[in-house]
């Protein structure tokens, strides 16, 4: 397959997109699907404030509120925030370490996939009989009770979903071991590069816990077995054990990202190397490998005793060590540079005392015997949004205008920006700083309304206003996408000015291939090197040859849709005669698609060297 | 082992030296497959000469981790040259596991 | 060196399963695998363990009341065998003898389906002859699904092997086809490993 003929038309681009095994083609497909599925999240959000604006509110029923609570939660870090990261790493890493794709690029569009039908397949329960409505955290023997079919769709779904995250970071560790470019060495890897690295081994590790308590909670509901069934002999601190085994490290894998992310963004605009980057490398692994060693502090009012809880509450006081060796070598960064305050910078900004905020109340509640006045009320609710929006979110919209260009080819506009910036921060310390004290009052969470005269009516108000501020805030910004889309004003490689690693050397958006002539790494901040030097492009390491290219396939879609249609056969499996037909159908499509695969030599395509020397840098069609 | 580059400039004597040393390869992973074997002898006689529970337990579990070891290292050729990034994930994987076994033992029941 | 080279047993490289970027990516992407597969097994191990003997009431069955060592150790013979005669058909993968190498493998995989065999066995013996099933109790839920994922994995690492020896019988070996092998042998060893793991902990464990 050649890469100049190629069909134009819509039918073309779809089949395209379906099709394809580029990294940066299924970066945008991660980015889109986690922008839906954001916005998806946000309107569940603001269904919430509204519910809870005035007390005594009718606006939802109970059961309904409950449904919102838990998909906001499970929407939102599964199938927006993980994806919209994933998106970024896919994008940016092969690009940082001089690569032409990533180790695995079929398995790349396979991961998508999955994640796509799974967050499918989760929504679809909207509309098949309720949603799940135990919470994200799906605690066992409430879930088991749930009457409808929603929490079998949160089983299956996640289990699909979870099966993509977890190739995608066997894809990524590869990737990085075994594809630098001549001269990376791992102390020149760019900080996103690294956090890249430790986020998906956090994902390798985690994920399986996960996958576990999802099978036990699948073969409970749907099997009649009696894993979380106390009568039979089962236990349900299995579940919170499993669930949280993978839930604490998962916000790690969020904040890993978002950290490389703004490491970048801030050595970019302050025209300075990053400070301490030896330091910065260590408290990132150590951050990834004490991740693992904390996850009962979601459990201290279970009742695993008073020495469990005091190992739990320290380690977790430890984890706050690395966390603000990052901070500061951020800080010293920019003290001395040259700053220039464009969107993305004023997003780190902001970031540094938001995220600081969310990280001392983290103390608070680490703090075993505190943690029986707060668990379960709104002050962990604002600790939480503390640092995952001012964290994780702020990090997404920072990258978002950051990395656009080398994604799209057009700038976002800059005073749009700044304004979605100014209404989402406002909006988000309205909305979760009083919640700290409706938390302290003693409002509970998940609670679907409160009574009026209980002190709780004006936090209540504050904080769902700031959700209509921050709503405001994510409207400019999707208007400016739409914008930027239509005027379609192209950028050159480096838009900002100031880029520093490999990937600002490239075309936006790069060709298809990504390099021409994979590129010579000589230092930390490579490209930069090469400015300072006064050269054009990047020092080459090999001399002009054909290049190796993966074939696209569609295959992906069809393992995917399997595994999507035996799904509604394993939950229906007990109620409906087609069910184990289905289940039976849907799994056979999903490996039969394995095996055709297989058995297909598959050794992709060269572009000739010929091809490269006449092509004046193709972009990607997105 | 594995990835050492053969060279002695002579294509004949380079072959000679890579089949012997594949056959050496063999010899120790016979040798592991018999140690294995004995391994598991030994484990199933300590449960059927009825000792004591507190011995026996912790013995089979040794004595499971040692047969592992050798199927690791040298089935699996975790010994061989290459394997340093195999090591560490999966050590990383034992560590998690292992925390994951202990919390299951401990701290499961109230 | 192009994938679809064709080699003599002096020409053959040194690890053929790495001798490609790809081999290396998947020898390393395994591996990987693996590592997630360890914690994997070792959380349904300590589900097992949490869960065992765990019964609704006094007199329910037991670990003691099921597990027969001598079959036990029959199976775990058969799979020990099936994994040492996989390291043979790679031992003669990498002295590029393409017949002997299927030869070995195709031994490796009648011996899983003994093990197989004898594990459909057992499980119908406890659910026909004992009453054993899997929604008896806790213990039966946690017992079957440690035992069954085991038995799963079999049952996939033998049609990967079967489609593979079917794949390339025409084919022969090629750098291509080389590190599908190898990476196909390391997931039968570790399916051995886990076996050890199991025998010890829910067989001879059972019967202490």
């Amino acid at each position: 397959m050649s890469s100049i003929a190629q069909k134009s038309g819509f039918g073309a681009t779809v089949w395209d997109f379906m099709t394809t095994v580029d990294h940066k083609k299924i970066a945008i497909l991660y980015l889109a699907a986690g922008g839906f599925f954001f916005l998806l999240g946000g309107i569940e959000a603001m269904i919430i404030r509204i519910q809870l604006f005035v007390p005594d509110s009718g606006f939802v029923s109970a059961g309904l509120f409950n449904e919102m609570l838990t998909m906001h939660g499970v929407t939102m870090i599964f199938l927006a925030a993980m994806p919209i990261l994933i998106g970024f790493m896919n994008l940016v890493m092969p690009l940082q370490i001089g690569a032409r794709d990533v180790a695995f690029p079929f398995l790349n569009s396979l991961g998508f996939w999955l994640f796509f039908f799974g967050g499918l397949l989760l929504n679809l329960s909207w509309f098949l009989g309720g949603a799940p409505d135990a919470g994200w955290t799906s605690y066992a023997s409430l879930s088991l009770n749930s009457q409808t079919h929603g929490i079998d769709f949160y089983a299956l779904g996640l289990q699909i979903s979870g099966f993509g995250t977890l190739m995608g970071g066997i894809n990524f560790l590869v990737t990085i071991i075994n594809m630098r470019a001549p001269g990376m060495t791992y102390m020149r890897m760019p900080m996103f590069t690294w956090t890249t690295f430790v986020a998906s081994a956090l994902i390798l590790f985690a994920f399986p816990p996960l996958t576990v308590g999802l099978f036990l909670l699948t073969f409970d509901r749907m099997f009649g077995a009696n894993f979380f069934n106390v009568a039979a002999g089962g236990n349900t601190i299995i579940w919170e054990h499993f669930f949280w085994i993978f839930g604490h490290p998962e916000v790690y894998i969020l904040i890993l990202p978002a950290f490389g992310l703004f490491s970048e963004i801030f050595s970019t605009f302050s025209r300075k190397r990053l400070f301490g980057y030896s330091s910065m490398v260590f408290a990132t692994v150590l951050i990834g490998f004490l991740g693992f060693m904390v996850w009962a502090h979601h459990m201290f009012t279970v009742g695993l005793g008073n020495i469990a809880n005091a190992i739990f509450a320290v380690a977790s006081f430890a984890i706050g060590v690395p966390t603000g060796i990052k901070i500061f070598n951020w800080l010293f960064t920019m003290w001395g540079g040259n700053i220039k305050f464009t969107t993305p910078m004023l997003y780190a900004a902001a970031f540094i005392p938001s995220f600081v905020m969310g990280g001392v109340t983290g103390i608070m509640v680490a703090t075993a015997p505190a943690d029986y006045q707060f668990h379960d009320t709104y002050f962990v609710v604002a600790h939480f949004h503390y640092v995952i929006v001012g964290g994780v979110v702020l990090a997404i919209l920072a990258a978002t205008h950051f990395y656009w260009p080398k994604a799209f080819g057009t700038m976002l506009n800059e005073t749009l920006g700044k304004i979605t910036f100014v209404l989402f921060v406002v909006g988000f310390h309205l909305t979760f700083f009083i919640q700290h004290f409706l938390g302290l009052m003693g409002m509970p969470r998940r609670i679907a309304t409160y009574l009026p005269g209980q002190g709780l009516d004006t936090g209540n108000l504050i904080s769902s206003i700031g959700a209509i501020l921050m709503a405001l805030g994510v409207i400019v910004l999707l208007i400016n996408i739409v914008m930027t889309s239509v005027k379609n004003v192209k950028v050159g490689n480096d838009p900002w000015g100031d880029g520093r690693t490999l990937e600002w050397a490239l075309p936006s958006p790069p060709p298809f291939y990504n390099f021409k002539q994979l590129p010579f790494v000589r230092g930390i901040d490579t490209y930069w090197i090469e400015k300072m030097e006064g050269r054009e492009g990047i020092t080459p390491a090999e001399p002009l040859g054909d290049i190796h290219m993966p074939n696209g396939s569609i295959l992906p879609v069809f393992i995917s849709f399997g595994f999507f249609v035996a799904a509604f056969g394993c939950i229906y499996r007990t109620e409906q005669p087609w069910g184990l037909a289905v289940l039976i159908i849907g799994l056979v499509i999903a490996f039969g698609s394995m095996l055709l695969r297989s058995l297909k030599d598959d050794h992709g395509f060269h572009i000739p060297k010929s091809e490269l020397m006449s092509d004046k840098d193709k972009g990607v069609r997105a | 082992m594995e990835n050492q580059q053969i060279n002695s400039g002579n294509a004949r004597v380079d072959y000679e030296y890579r089949r012997r040393r594949n056959a050496e390869e063999m010899r120790h992973q016979v040798i592991s497959f018999a140690i294995s074997i004995f391994l598991t002898l030994v484990a199933f006689g300590a449960v059927l000469a009825g000792f004591d529970k507190w011995f026996v337990i912790p013995f089979i579990l040794l004595l499971a981790v040692v047969q592992v070891i050798f199927q690791l290292y040298y089935f699996m050729h975790m010994s061989n040259k290459g394997h340093e990034a195999p090591q560490l994930f999966i050590y990383g994987g034992v560590i998690v596991g292992f925390a994951t076994l202990l919390c299951f033992l401990t701290i499961v029941w109230i | 060196m192009h994938v679809e080279e064709q080699f003599t047993p002096k020409t053959w490289p040194e690890a053929p399963e790495k001798a490609t970027l790809e081999g290396k990516n998947k020898f390393l992407g395994f591996w990987f695998f693996l590592g997630g597969e360890t914690v994997l097994f070792a959380s349904f191990f300590a589900t097992y363990l949490a869960l065992k003997d765990k019964v609704p009431k006094q007199g329910d069955l037991v670990s003691t009341d099921l597990f027969e060592l001598p079959l036990a150790f029959i199976m775990t013979m058969v799979l020990l065998t099936s994994s040492i005669t996989s390291v043979y058909a790679m031992y003669h993968m990498k002295n590029y003898h393409f017949k002997k190498m299927q030869a070995w493998l195709l031994i490796t995989v009648l011996l899983g389906l003994t093990f197989l065999g004898f594990e459909i066995y057992e499980f119908y013996h406890y659910t026909h002859g004992l009453g054993f099933g899997y929604t008896h109790s806790a213990f039966s839920s946690a017992f079957y699904t440690l035992v069954g994922f085991h038995g799963g994995h079999v049952v996939f690492g033998l049609g990967w092997i079967t489609a593979l020896m079917v794949r390339n019988s025409k084919r022969g070996l090629s750098l291509y086809n080389a590190p599908k092998f190898y990476i196909a042998s390391l997931y039968w060893h570790f399916i051995d490993v886990v076996w050890v793991f199991i025998f010890t902990v829910v067989y001879l464990m059972g019967m202490v």
